[in-house]
Protein backbone atom coordinates (compact mmCIF):
# COMPACT_ATOMS: atom_id res chain seq x y z
CA UNK A 1 0.00 0.00 0.00
CA UNK A 2 1.95 3.46 -0.99
CA UNK A 3 0.62 6.56 0.07
CA UNK A 4 -1.60 8.81 -1.62
CA UNK A 5 0.52 11.65 -1.30
CA UNK A 6 4.08 10.62 -2.20
CA UNK A 7 3.92 7.11 -3.06
CA UNK A 8 6.10 6.07 -0.11
CA UNK A 9 5.09 2.83 1.92
CA UNK A 10 2.15 3.28 3.81
CA UNK A 11 2.43 2.31 7.72
CA UNK A 12 -1.72 3.13 8.27
CA UNK A 13 -4.62 3.04 5.96
CA UNK A 14 -7.78 4.91 6.78
CA UNK A 15 -10.50 3.25 4.93
CA UNK A 16 -13.03 5.92 5.80
CA UNK A 17 -10.97 8.38 3.97
CA UNK A 18 -9.82 5.80 1.44
CA UNK A 19 -6.81 6.91 1.76
CA UNK A 20 -3.44 5.06 3.23
CA UNK A 21 -0.36 7.35 4.58
CA UNK A 22 2.91 7.04 5.05
CA UNK A 23 4.68 8.38 8.75
CA UNK A 24 5.14 11.67 7.30
CA UNK A 25 1.92 12.47 5.67
CA UNK A 26 0.13 10.72 8.43
CA UNK A 27 1.91 12.87 11.01
CA UNK A 28 0.71 16.37 9.23
CA UNK A 29 -3.01 14.58 8.31
CA UNK A 30 -3.30 14.35 11.86
CA UNK A 31 -1.85 17.86 12.84
CA UNK A 32 -4.75 19.47 10.09
CA UNK A 33 -7.66 17.73 10.98
CA UNK A 34 -7.00 18.78 15.35
CA UNK A 35 -5.88 22.12 13.42
CA UNK A 36 -9.19 22.39 11.84
CA UNK A 37 -11.18 21.31 14.30
CA UNK A 38 -9.74 23.89 16.67
CA UNK A 39 -10.14 26.84 13.84
CA UNK A 40 -14.16 25.83 13.19
CA UNK A 41 -15.10 25.08 16.72
CA UNK A 42 -13.16 27.87 18.38
CA UNK A 43 -11.84 25.90 20.40
CA UNK A 44 -9.07 28.10 21.50
CA UNK A 45 -7.38 31.39 20.57
CA UNK A 46 -3.43 31.60 20.69
CA UNK A 47 -3.71 34.48 24.05
CA UNK A 48 -5.78 31.70 25.81
CA UNK A 49 -4.52 29.25 29.21
CA UNK A 50 -5.04 26.17 28.59
CA UNK A 51 -5.26 23.45 30.54
CA UNK A 52 -4.80 19.71 29.21
CA UNK A 53 -6.11 16.63 31.42
CA UNK A 54 -3.78 14.17 31.31
CA UNK A 55 -4.75 10.72 32.48
CA UNK A 56 -0.80 9.25 31.06
CA UNK A 57 -3.20 7.06 28.07
CA UNK A 58 -2.86 7.47 24.20
CA UNK A 59 -5.15 9.93 23.63
CA UNK A 60 -4.26 12.98 26.25
CA UNK A 61 -0.85 12.83 26.36
CA UNK A 62 -1.00 13.07 22.04
CA UNK A 63 -3.41 15.90 22.44
CA UNK A 64 -0.91 17.08 25.19
CA UNK A 65 1.78 17.31 22.58
CA UNK A 66 0.12 18.68 20.17
CA UNK A 67 -1.04 21.38 21.33
CA UNK A 68 2.37 22.28 23.29
CA UNK A 69 3.86 21.51 19.33
CA UNK A 70 1.30 24.02 17.58
CA UNK A 71 2.04 26.62 20.27
CA UNK A 72 -0.64 26.72 22.62
CA UNK A 73 -0.12 28.02 26.04
CA UNK A 74 -0.88 24.58 27.70
CA UNK A 75 -0.45 22.83 31.19
CA UNK A 76 -0.88 19.65 32.49
CA UNK A 77 -3.38 18.05 34.99
CA UNK A 78 -3.21 14.44 36.18
CA UNK A 79 -5.47 13.16 38.81
CA UNK A 80 -3.78 10.92 40.90
CA UNK A 81 -7.20 8.32 41.53
CA UNK A 82 -5.17 6.35 44.12
CA UNK A 83 -6.00 2.79 41.73
CA UNK A 84 -2.93 0.95 43.00
CA UNK A 85 -0.47 -0.24 40.68
CA UNK A 86 -2.35 1.30 37.40
CA UNK A 87 -2.57 4.90 39.01
CA UNK A 88 1.13 4.53 40.11
CA UNK A 89 1.96 3.65 36.63
CA UNK A 90 -0.13 6.78 34.61
CA UNK A 91 1.20 8.95 37.30
CA UNK A 92 4.63 8.09 35.85
CA UNK A 93 3.89 8.10 32.45
CA UNK A 94 2.58 11.67 32.61
CA UNK A 95 5.13 12.87 34.87
CA UNK A 96 8.09 11.69 32.53
CA UNK A 97 6.33 12.51 29.55
CA UNK A 98 5.92 16.46 31.02
CA UNK A 99 10.03 16.60 32.43
CA UNK A 100 11.10 15.09 28.74
CA UNK A 101 9.32 18.13 27.41
CA UNK A 102 9.67 20.63 29.90
CA UNK A 103 6.06 20.87 30.26
CA UNK A 104 4.22 22.43 33.48
CA UNK A 105 2.19 19.96 34.82
CA UNK A 106 -0.08 20.20 37.75
CA UNK A 107 -0.87 16.84 40.20
CA UNK A 108 -3.73 16.50 42.32
CA UNK A 109 -4.10 13.54 44.28
CA UNK A 110 -7.59 12.11 45.58
CA UNK A 111 -5.86 10.75 48.66
CA UNK A 112 -4.12 13.52 49.73
CA UNK A 113 -6.45 16.23 48.72
CA UNK A 114 -10.16 14.41 50.03
CA UNK A 115 -8.95 11.60 52.10
CA UNK A 116 -9.16 8.40 50.03
CA UNK A 117 -8.80 7.11 46.49
CA UNK A 118 -11.60 5.53 44.10
CA UNK A 119 -11.27 2.15 45.55
CA UNK A 120 -11.61 3.54 48.82
CA UNK A 121 -14.39 6.35 47.64
CA UNK A 122 -16.36 2.54 45.92
CA UNK A 123 -16.64 1.07 49.15
CA UNK A 124 -17.13 3.25 51.29
CA UNK A 125 -20.46 4.84 49.06
CA UNK A 126 -21.82 1.44 48.06
CA UNK A 127 -21.29 3.27 44.47
CA UNK A 128 -19.40 1.91 41.19
CA UNK A 129 -15.96 2.85 40.72
CA UNK A 130 -16.46 4.43 37.41
CA UNK A 131 -19.27 6.32 38.73
CA UNK A 132 -17.37 8.17 41.44
CA UNK A 133 -14.45 8.42 39.47
CA UNK A 134 -16.72 10.17 36.66
CA UNK A 135 -17.83 12.40 39.37
CA UNK A 136 -14.82 13.18 40.93
CA UNK A 137 -12.76 13.81 37.66
CA UNK A 138 -14.95 15.99 36.09
CA UNK A 139 -15.44 17.83 39.45
CA UNK A 140 -11.67 18.23 39.57
CA UNK A 141 -10.91 19.48 36.50
CA UNK A 142 -13.35 22.52 36.63
CA UNK A 143 -12.55 23.57 40.04
CA UNK A 144 -8.83 23.05 39.07
CA UNK A 145 -9.25 25.31 35.67
CA UNK A 146 -11.14 27.66 37.42
CA UNK A 147 -9.24 28.25 40.69
CA UNK A 148 -5.96 28.66 38.35
CA UNK A 149 -7.64 30.90 36.43
CA UNK A 150 -6.81 28.82 33.17
CA UNK A 151 -9.48 29.99 29.83
CA UNK A 152 -9.95 26.77 28.81
CA UNK A 153 -9.67 22.68 29.72
CA UNK A 154 -9.36 20.85 26.51
CA UNK A 155 -9.14 16.42 26.90
CA UNK A 156 -8.47 13.84 24.92
CA UNK A 157 -11.98 12.40 23.89
CA UNK A 158 -11.84 11.03 20.72
CA UNK A 159 -14.31 9.75 18.01
CA UNK A 160 -14.80 6.78 19.69
CA UNK A 161 -15.35 7.71 22.86
CA UNK A 162 -18.28 10.45 21.62
CA UNK A 163 -19.06 7.88 19.05
CA UNK A 164 -20.01 5.20 22.08
CA UNK A 165 -21.33 7.70 24.62
CA UNK A 166 -23.71 8.76 21.34
CA UNK A 167 -24.78 5.72 21.19
CA UNK A 168 -25.51 5.00 24.67
CA UNK A 169 -27.12 8.06 24.81
CA UNK A 170 -29.51 7.12 21.80
CA UNK A 171 -30.01 3.93 23.29
CA UNK A 172 -31.63 5.27 26.29
CA UNK A 173 -32.88 8.62 24.20
CA UNK A 174 -31.09 10.91 27.20
CA UNK A 175 -32.44 13.73 25.67
CA UNK A 176 -31.01 16.23 28.43
CA UNK A 177 -27.33 14.61 27.75
CA UNK A 178 -27.34 14.51 24.06
CA UNK A 179 -28.65 17.88 24.18
CA UNK A 180 -25.27 18.91 25.56
CA UNK A 181 -22.85 15.99 23.60
CA UNK A 182 -20.61 19.18 21.68
CA UNK A 183 -17.18 19.05 21.15
CA UNK A 184 -17.55 22.64 22.80
CA UNK A 185 -19.51 23.57 25.96
CA UNK A 186 -18.93 27.41 26.69
CA UNK A 187 -17.85 29.10 29.93
CA UNK A 188 -20.80 29.96 32.11
CA UNK A 189 -21.36 33.60 32.10
CA UNK A 190 -19.38 35.12 34.02
CA UNK A 191 -21.69 36.67 37.25
CA UNK A 192 -22.95 33.12 37.57
CA UNK A 193 -21.32 29.94 39.09
CA UNK A 194 -18.20 29.20 37.09
CA UNK A 195 -17.98 26.21 34.82
CA UNK A 196 -14.95 26.50 32.48
CA UNK A 197 -15.11 25.93 28.92
CA UNK A 198 -14.42 22.84 27.47
CA UNK A 199 -13.35 21.28 24.14
CA UNK A 200 -12.52 18.22 22.55
CA UNK A 201 -10.18 18.44 19.93
CA UNK A 202 -9.29 14.84 18.74
CA UNK A 203 -13.16 14.37 18.18
CA UNK A 204 -12.64 13.81 14.25
CA UNK A 205 -10.21 11.45 14.79
CA UNK A 206 -10.62 7.86 15.64
CA UNK A 207 -8.69 6.15 18.93
CA UNK A 208 -6.63 4.17 16.16
CA UNK A 209 -5.63 7.38 14.64
CA UNK A 210 -4.44 8.58 18.21
CA UNK A 211 -2.78 5.06 18.71
CA UNK A 212 -0.65 5.26 15.54
CA UNK A 213 0.17 8.68 16.38
CA UNK A 214 1.43 8.29 19.68
CA UNK A 215 3.48 5.15 18.37
CA UNK A 216 5.07 6.84 15.44
CA UNK A 217 6.12 10.18 17.46
CA UNK A 218 7.52 7.77 20.45
CA UNK A 219 4.82 8.79 22.99
CA UNK A 220 5.37 6.40 26.05
CA UNK A 221 1.81 5.96 27.29
CA UNK A 222 0.04 3.62 29.63
CA UNK A 223 -1.07 0.75 27.36
CA UNK A 224 -2.78 -0.99 30.46
CA UNK A 225 -6.62 -0.60 30.68
CA UNK A 226 -7.75 0.40 34.21
CA UNK A 227 -9.01 -2.39 36.11
CA UNK A 228 -12.34 -1.05 36.50
CA UNK A 229 -13.20 -0.70 33.36
CA UNK A 230 -12.82 -3.78 32.17
CA UNK A 231 -16.05 -5.12 30.82
CA UNK A 232 -17.53 -1.41 30.94
CA UNK A 233 -20.26 -0.84 28.51
CA UNK A 234 -18.50 2.24 26.38
CA UNK A 235 -16.17 -0.87 25.77
CA UNK A 236 -18.57 -2.71 24.65
CA UNK A 237 -20.52 -0.06 22.52
CA UNK A 238 -16.97 0.55 20.99
CA UNK A 239 -16.53 -2.86 19.88
CA UNK A 240 -20.10 -2.74 18.40
CA UNK A 241 -19.71 0.62 16.32
CA UNK A 242 -16.16 -1.32 15.20
CA UNK A 243 -18.11 -4.25 13.71
CA UNK A 244 -20.06 -1.93 12.05
CA UNK A 245 -17.13 -0.02 11.01
CA UNK A 246 -15.46 -3.28 9.01
CA UNK A 247 -18.96 -3.47 7.12
CA UNK A 248 -19.30 -0.33 6.09
CA UNK A 249 -16.31 2.49 6.63
CA UNK A 250 -17.01 5.74 7.75
CA UNK A 251 -19.97 4.73 9.91
CA UNK A 252 -19.04 6.06 12.71
CA UNK A 253 -17.45 9.05 11.38
CA UNK A 254 -21.26 9.85 9.78
CA UNK A 255 -22.90 8.93 13.04
CA UNK A 256 -21.21 11.64 15.40
CA UNK A 257 -20.54 14.32 12.67
CA UNK A 258 -23.90 14.25 11.45
CA UNK A 259 -25.38 14.32 14.92
CA UNK A 260 -22.93 17.48 16.42
CA UNK A 261 -23.82 19.15 12.97
CA UNK A 262 -27.46 18.60 12.10
CA UNK A 263 -28.93 17.29 15.20
CA UNK A 264 -27.28 18.13 18.44
CA UNK A 265 -28.09 22.07 18.03
CA UNK A 266 -31.48 21.36 17.41
CA UNK A 267 -31.68 19.43 20.64
CA UNK A 268 -30.46 22.53 22.50
CA UNK A 269 -33.58 24.47 22.62
CA UNK A 270 -35.85 21.25 23.64
CA UNK A 271 -33.86 20.03 26.68
CA UNK A 272 -36.15 20.64 29.42
CA UNK A 273 -34.08 19.42 32.07
CA UNK A 274 -32.58 22.36 32.60
CA UNK A 275 -31.95 23.65 36.15
CA UNK A 276 -30.62 27.15 37.52
CA UNK A 277 -27.34 26.86 38.13
CA UNK A 278 -26.11 28.23 41.39
CA UNK A 279 -23.13 27.91 44.30
CA UNK A 280 -22.60 25.09 46.11
CA UNK A 281 -23.04 25.94 50.21
CA UNK A 282 -20.05 23.43 50.64
CA UNK A 283 -17.95 24.31 48.21
CA UNK A 284 -18.85 27.04 46.26
CA UNK A 285 -18.57 25.27 42.43
CA UNK A 286 -21.33 25.03 39.88
CA UNK A 287 -24.61 22.88 41.21
CA UNK A 288 -28.54 22.87 40.54
CA UNK A 289 -28.63 21.72 44.12
CA UNK A 290 -28.22 23.22 47.48
CA UNK A 291 -24.69 21.36 47.93
CA UNK A 292 -23.19 19.58 44.82
CA UNK A 293 -23.21 16.08 44.29
CA UNK A 294 -19.46 15.98 44.53
CA UNK A 295 -19.90 16.87 48.48
CA UNK A 296 -22.73 14.98 48.64
CA UNK A 297 -21.12 11.73 47.92
CA UNK A 298 -17.56 12.52 49.44
CA UNK A 299 -19.35 13.18 52.80
CA UNK A 300 -21.31 10.11 52.93
CA UNK A 301 -17.75 8.48 52.61
CA UNK A 302 -15.98 10.40 55.00
CA UNK A 303 -19.45 9.75 57.22
CA UNK A 304 -19.75 6.35 56.92
CA UNK A 305 -15.48 5.82 57.41
CA UNK A 306 -15.38 8.31 60.87
CA UNK A 307 -18.91 6.54 62.09
CA UNK A 308 -17.26 2.63 61.05
CA UNK A 309 -20.03 2.09 58.89
CA UNK A 310 -19.84 -0.71 56.25
CA UNK A 311 -22.32 0.48 53.44
CA UNK A 312 -23.51 -2.08 50.91
CA UNK A 313 -20.52 -3.86 49.23
CA UNK A 314 -19.31 -2.23 45.72
CA UNK A 315 -21.10 -3.71 42.90
CA UNK A 316 -18.56 -5.20 40.86
CA UNK A 317 -19.05 -5.72 36.65
CA UNK A 318 -18.82 -8.94 34.64
CA UNK A 319 -16.16 -9.64 32.19
CA UNK A 320 -17.64 -10.00 28.93
CA UNK A 321 -16.00 -11.83 26.27
CA UNK A 322 -15.26 -9.50 23.40
CA UNK A 323 -17.42 -9.05 20.65
CA UNK A 324 -16.44 -11.69 18.00
CA UNK A 325 -15.94 -10.15 13.96
CA UNK A 326 -16.95 -12.62 11.21
CA UNK A 327 -13.37 -13.99 9.94
CA UNK A 328 -14.61 -14.35 6.56
CA UNK A 329 -15.22 -10.55 5.97
CA UNK B 1 5.63 -17.02 14.16
CA UNK B 2 5.61 -15.54 17.93
CA UNK B 3 2.74 -12.58 18.07
CA UNK B 4 2.98 -10.23 21.34
CA UNK B 5 -0.70 -8.88 21.87
CA UNK B 6 -1.59 -5.68 24.20
CA UNK B 7 -5.15 -6.09 24.26
CA UNK B 8 -4.73 -4.62 26.95
CA UNK B 9 -3.15 -7.08 29.10
CA UNK B 10 0.15 -8.54 26.95
CA UNK B 11 0.41 -12.15 26.20
CA UNK B 12 2.51 -13.66 23.67
CA UNK B 13 1.00 -16.40 21.47
CA UNK B 14 2.59 -18.41 18.32
CA UNK B 15 0.53 -18.70 15.00
CA UNK B 16 1.08 -20.45 11.90
CA UNK B 17 0.24 -20.49 8.39
CA UNK B 18 -0.74 -17.00 7.59
CA UNK B 19 1.68 -14.67 5.38
CA UNK B 20 -0.25 -10.90 5.74
CA UNK B 21 -1.24 -8.34 8.34
CA UNK B 22 -4.56 -8.78 7.52
CA UNK B 23 -4.71 -12.93 7.40
CA UNK B 24 -2.97 -12.28 10.97
CA UNK B 25 -5.84 -10.37 12.26
CA UNK B 26 -8.58 -12.36 10.83
CA UNK B 27 -6.73 -15.63 11.81
CA UNK B 28 -7.16 -14.04 15.45
CA UNK B 29 -10.69 -12.61 15.09
CA UNK B 30 -9.47 -9.16 15.94
CA UNK B 31 -11.00 -6.19 13.99
CA UNK B 32 -8.67 -4.22 12.05
CA UNK B 33 -10.59 -1.07 12.59
CA UNK B 34 -9.32 -1.37 16.23
CA UNK B 35 -6.15 -2.77 16.37
CA UNK B 36 -2.54 -1.66 14.88
CA UNK B 37 0.16 -4.11 14.03
CA UNK B 38 3.85 -3.32 14.50
CA UNK B 39 6.12 -5.63 12.47
CA UNK B 40 9.97 -5.04 13.37
CA UNK B 41 9.40 -1.92 15.12
CA UNK B 42 7.16 -0.24 12.08
CA UNK B 43 3.69 0.17 11.98
CA UNK B 44 2.35 -1.67 8.74
CA UNK B 45 -0.14 -1.61 6.65
CA UNK B 46 -2.96 -4.80 6.69
CA UNK B 47 -1.20 -5.59 3.04
CA UNK B 48 2.43 -6.44 4.63
CA UNK B 49 3.80 -9.33 4.23
CA UNK B 50 5.18 -11.09 7.71
CA UNK B 51 7.59 -14.28 7.67
CA UNK B 52 8.84 -16.86 10.67
CA UNK B 53 11.92 -14.54 11.70
CA UNK B 54 9.90 -10.89 12.06
CA UNK B 55 8.98 -9.55 14.85
CA UNK B 56 5.06 -8.89 15.55
CA UNK B 57 2.80 -7.03 17.84
CA UNK B 58 -0.37 -6.55 18.01
CA UNK B 59 -2.15 -3.00 19.85
CA UNK B 60 -5.71 -2.81 20.56
CA UNK B 61 -6.71 0.54 20.06
CA UNK B 62 -9.69 0.37 22.41
CA UNK B 63 -9.67 1.84 25.84
CA UNK B 64 -11.64 3.77 28.31
CA UNK B 65 -14.28 3.14 30.72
Amino acid sequence: MRCINCQERSVIDLRRHNSSFCKPHFLSYFDSQVEKAIRRKRMMGPDDRVLVAVSGGKDSLVLWDLLSRLGYDVTGLHIHLGIGEYSESSHEKTANFAKQRGLELVVVDLAETYGMGIPELSVNTGRVACSGCGLSKRYVMNREAVEREFDVLATGHNLDDEAATLFGNVLRWQTGYLARQSPVLEASPSAGPALVKKVKPLYTLTERETAAYALLSGIDYESEECPNALGATSIRYKEVLAALELESPGTKHNFLLQFIERVQPKLETVDTDDHELRECDQCGQATTAEVCSFCRMWDRARDNVAEGRSPHPARRRRRRKPIEINPST
Amino acid sequence: MRVKIRNPQRREIDVQGVKLVDQLLRKLNLNPESHLVVVNGELVTGDRHISEEDTVEIVSAISGG
